[in-house]
């Protein structure tokens, strides 16, 4: 029953979900609304897990003093003391919580994404090479769009009257491999609800689907 | 011979260095090249200036601090646009840290619109779940029933602009300011399920990738990185002779010389590569 009750509801839900999309009746679309409030609720409890799950797995890691346990006093600390001062100075402008957000976290997750422009100019220079006509064609647009999509390429594109080519370029070649790539995400998605609708796929009971 | 190796095996430190002087001259001496609009940056800008009397303009901010260079600029860009034309704004996040960033661009804009007033013309919804197609889905059906309070802990029904919006019916425009594929989302439960307008403002990585529902008009438009939103603040300066400082467009000057750098390093590496491989 633990194993079966889960699919069999999935099955159900999934089946009449289906069904519900393509009716357009009042009573249709109000056990619509009425699933969307449901799995709004149940949303919820997610949060309290999550909460309930950080502070398991760090306070484990502090309590046998595991590599780099010294991370997980920093995160339980952060999030303590983050909830600690909103609870008490409240979140508006200018309130504490939000001069650390603002001058500390914001701050450290723009230097963290920024350093990834130094590592790209790098790897760029080392490793984008015409080895290949594949890697040549790739080296050559990578090339003209680098340059046509800032304002001195643009300049250059217009002073010598060429027709906007990098738009043309995402336009037609871009969105065709855009587009194929799109519909194969869409079958897989597709044959995976299936596939976890029909009980073939049962990762997401928790087990190893056996 | 010595020296190609050289070169070729340069120091990455060297680099980094020329990288960073290439971000930082621009911004102390800005070039100020122009900035040439492309179709969907045009066409959003024409959807939100053509919004109707009674329907409001939707921006979600969906990212964090970490792309906030790029897409900052557009919220402030496309927020100036609306309280210039006294369009009326819903603000958003479906990222819990993008409700932090919406609090701020919202304060910087109203700095230079004093006279607007929260819930006559700009609401703030707050963040809800951690669900993303739950809150748009939630939307499309009632907006007052997924939100029961702002920001600010009013509730919704009490706001005199919220009174006639109930749900994308009366969004002209739903925007994503979005990192990842929340744009997506967006287009699959607010466009496919309940017929909204919907437009994305997105990385420069995710740009092409939009690019297929351009086509289908399923996305009305787009801002793609920081030359999307220098598009559109050059466009709102020129249409509505507002002069301020325009954070994307000095960018773009950062942009374009740390473009022609690699774009010079690439085409010399290969160089130094063939003439290496010739002279094996």
């Amino acid at each position: 029953m633990r194993r079966t009750g889960p699919l069999k509801l999935c099955l159900i839900g999934g089946i009449v979900m289906i069904i519900q999309f393509f009716i357009p009746h009042k009573f249709s679309k109000n056990f619509f609304d009425g699933i969307v409030s449901w799995l709004i609720v149940s949303a919820i409890p997610a949060l309290v897990i999550g909460y309930y799950s950080i502070s398991h797995l760090h306070l484990n890691k502090i309590k046998r003093k595991k590599e780099g346990f010294g991370y997980s006093i920093v995160t339980l600390s952060s999030i303590v003391i983050m909830a600690f001062i909103g609870f008490m100075w409240g979140i508006e402008e200018n309130s504490l919580f939000m001069k650390i957000y603002q001058h500390i976290q914001m701050t450290m997750q723009a230097t963290m994404f920024s350093l990834l422009g130094f590592y790209m100019a790098s790897a760029a220079f080392r490793s984008f090479k015409a080895r290949t006509p594949e890697a040549t064609l790739l080296l050559v647009v990578a090339l003209v769009v680098m340059f046509g999509r800032v304002p001195i390429g643009e300049s250059v594109f217009v002073k010598l009257r060429l027709p906007n080519l990098i738009e043309w370029i995402l336009m037609y070649p871009n969105m065709a491999a855009q587009r194929g790539i799109g519909l194969g995400v869409g079958l897989g998605m597709m044959a995976t609800s299936l596939k976890i609708m029909l009980g073939i796929e049962r990762g997401w009971l928790g087990g190893t689907g056996k | 011979m010595n020296l190609l190796n050289k070169f070729m095996n340069m120091d990455r430190r060297w680099i980094y260095i020329i990288t960073t002087i290439c971000v930082i001259v621009p911004f102390i001496k800005p070039i100020g090249l122009p900035t040439y609009t492309t179709p969907p940056v045009k066409n959003l800008y024409d959807k939100v200036d053509n919004t109707p009397d009674g329907q409001a303009v939707l921006i979600s901010l969906d990212f964090d601090a970490s792309t906030l260079p790029e897409l900052y600029p557009m919220a402030v860009t496309i927020l100036k646009h609306c309280f210039e034309k006294n369009i009326k704004v819903i603000i958003t996040s479906l990222y819990i840290q993008g409700v932090g960033i919406a609090q701020i661009a919202l304060e910087d804009v109203k700095r230079e619109f004093p006279d607007k007033k929260e819930g006559i013309d700009y609401t703030f919804l707050p963040f809800v779940i951690p669900q993303l197609s739950l809150v748009i889905l939630g939307m499309g059906e009632d907006i007052h029933k997924t939100f029961p309070k702002d920001y600010y802990g009013t509730s919704i029904d009490s706001l005199p602009m919220m009174k006639e919006i109930r749900n994308f019916d009366q969004i002209s425009v739903a925007i994503s300011l979005a990192a990842g594929a929340v744009s997506r989302s967006w287009i699959t439960y607010a466009n496919q399920r309940y017929g909204a307008s919907v437009a994305a403002g997105v990385t420069a990585v995710m740009a092409a990738e939009n690019y297929p529902f351009l086509q289908t008009k399923q996305l009305i438009g787009m801002l793609g990185g920081l030359k999307g939103a220098a598009e559109y603040e050059t466009l709102v300066e020129k249409k509505l002779n507002i002069k301020t400082r325009k954070a994307a467009c000095i960018g773009m000057d950062a942009q374009s010389a740390v473009h022609i750098m690699m774009i010079v390093f690439i085409i010399l590496g290969n160089i130094a590569y063939f003439v290496a491989r010739r002279k094996k």
